[in-house]
């Protein structure tokens, strides 16, 4: 390989990094953060209301939304899933999807045989 | 004959990629090695925890006639707790946002916080643990009460372990003796952090507000 060969060959690779590092986002502003933990505040403040108050047929849905609301808000927002690398959600999800498999046979194992 | 323009690539580019590694912790994807190994073990903990959901779902009813949930659960307490965590998600990330532009005193205002909001947390579960254990419901009392106590002690560990890297963090941060990217390793400590966080979210629905 020539010197020329390389440096370009440097450059590339070089570029090929930085390109990948696209990823690496400028920091929202504090208020954006701030209204998002608002938005949380007031689901669990809902969530905590089902203890008192009577939600009748729309009790567990409701419950269940609200909480995969707050669950994934965290994820997408607070630990930046919505605008990283698609690898590190694959990650995620691929141990959040087994854990989710794992929970539902050993459940309807118990139910059909326990 | 040998192609001699061939021959020197291979230790060329190996020993390339070995610096690029060594240097700035990216994988050949050109991802950060670190941030992978990180999103690789949130996902692995998942598993655990979904283990642990599992079994207490499966034996939350079975109290043998001592005390049980709805004679134990204090959901004022649980919800003023749930809620002090979520906040401390939102110090955790603030200080991630300091942390991106160098703003070294906000990172360790806001690191500090949220330790001091997880130990907060810790200290409701310790207070709940001491009440129930003084109204009948050890370890071994049931298999509600074993399965109860390993989910939500193995999660007090985690927020517990969560704050020795917080404090560990300010510490080397105040320090100047952060390795490599220091935004990195603040964003790295945030993932265990909100990780943490969104456990609790689900624990705090599936234990305490849905009734057995």
């Amino acid at each position: 390989m020539s010197t020329t060969d390389h440096v370009e060959h440097t450059e590339q690779h070089t570029e090929q990094h930085v390109g990948a590092d696209h990823h690496e986002h400028a920091p929202h502003p504090d208020i954006f953060y701030i209204k998002i933990a608002v938005f949380l505040a007031v689901l669990t403040a809902l969530e905590t209301s089902t203890y008192w108050v009577d939600f009748g047929p729309f009790f567990l849905p409701a419950l269940l939304g609200m909480m995969a609301i707050k669950f994934f808000t965290v994820v997408l927002f607070f630990m930046h899933l919505k605008e990283d690398a698609k690898m590190f959600g694959m990650l995620f999800y691929m141990g959040l999807g087994l854990a989710i498999g794992v929970y539902v046979v050993m459940l309807a194992c118990f139910q059909f045989f326990g | 004959m040998v192609d001699t323009a061939v021959l020197p690539d291979v230790p060329h580019d190996a020993g390339h990629d070995a610096g690029h590694d060594a240097g700035h912790g990216h994988s050949s994807t050109g991802l950060s090695n670190n941030k992978l190994a990180m999103w690789l073990f949130l996902g692995s903990e998942c598993l655990l925890f979904g283990g642990l959901i599992a079994t207490y779902m499966l034996y939350r009813g079975r109290d043998n006639g001592k005390p049980g949930p709805d004679q134990l659960w204090d959901i004022p307490l649980t919800s003023v707790s749930s809620f002090v965590l979520l906040m401390s998600s939102l110090t955790m990330v603030l200080a991630v946002s300091a942390a991106k532009l160098h703003d070294d005193r906000r990172t360790n205002i806001w690191l500090s916080v949220t330790a001091l909001l997880g130990a907060t947390f810790v200290g409701a579960q310790v207070y709940e643990f001491t009440t129930f254990y003084n109204e009948g419901l050890g370890f071994t009392t049931s298999l509600f009460s074993s399965s109860f106590f390993t989910l939500t002690g193995f999660h007090g560990a985690h927020v517990s372990i969560g704050i020795i890297m917080l404090m560990a963090l300010v510490g080397i941060i105040t320090r100047s003796k952060v390795p490599g990217n220091k935004a990195e390793v603040v964003e790295l400590v945030g993932l265990y952090w909100h990780f943490v966080d969104i456990v609790w979210i689900i624990i705090f629905t599936l234990v305490y507000l849905i009734p057995v």
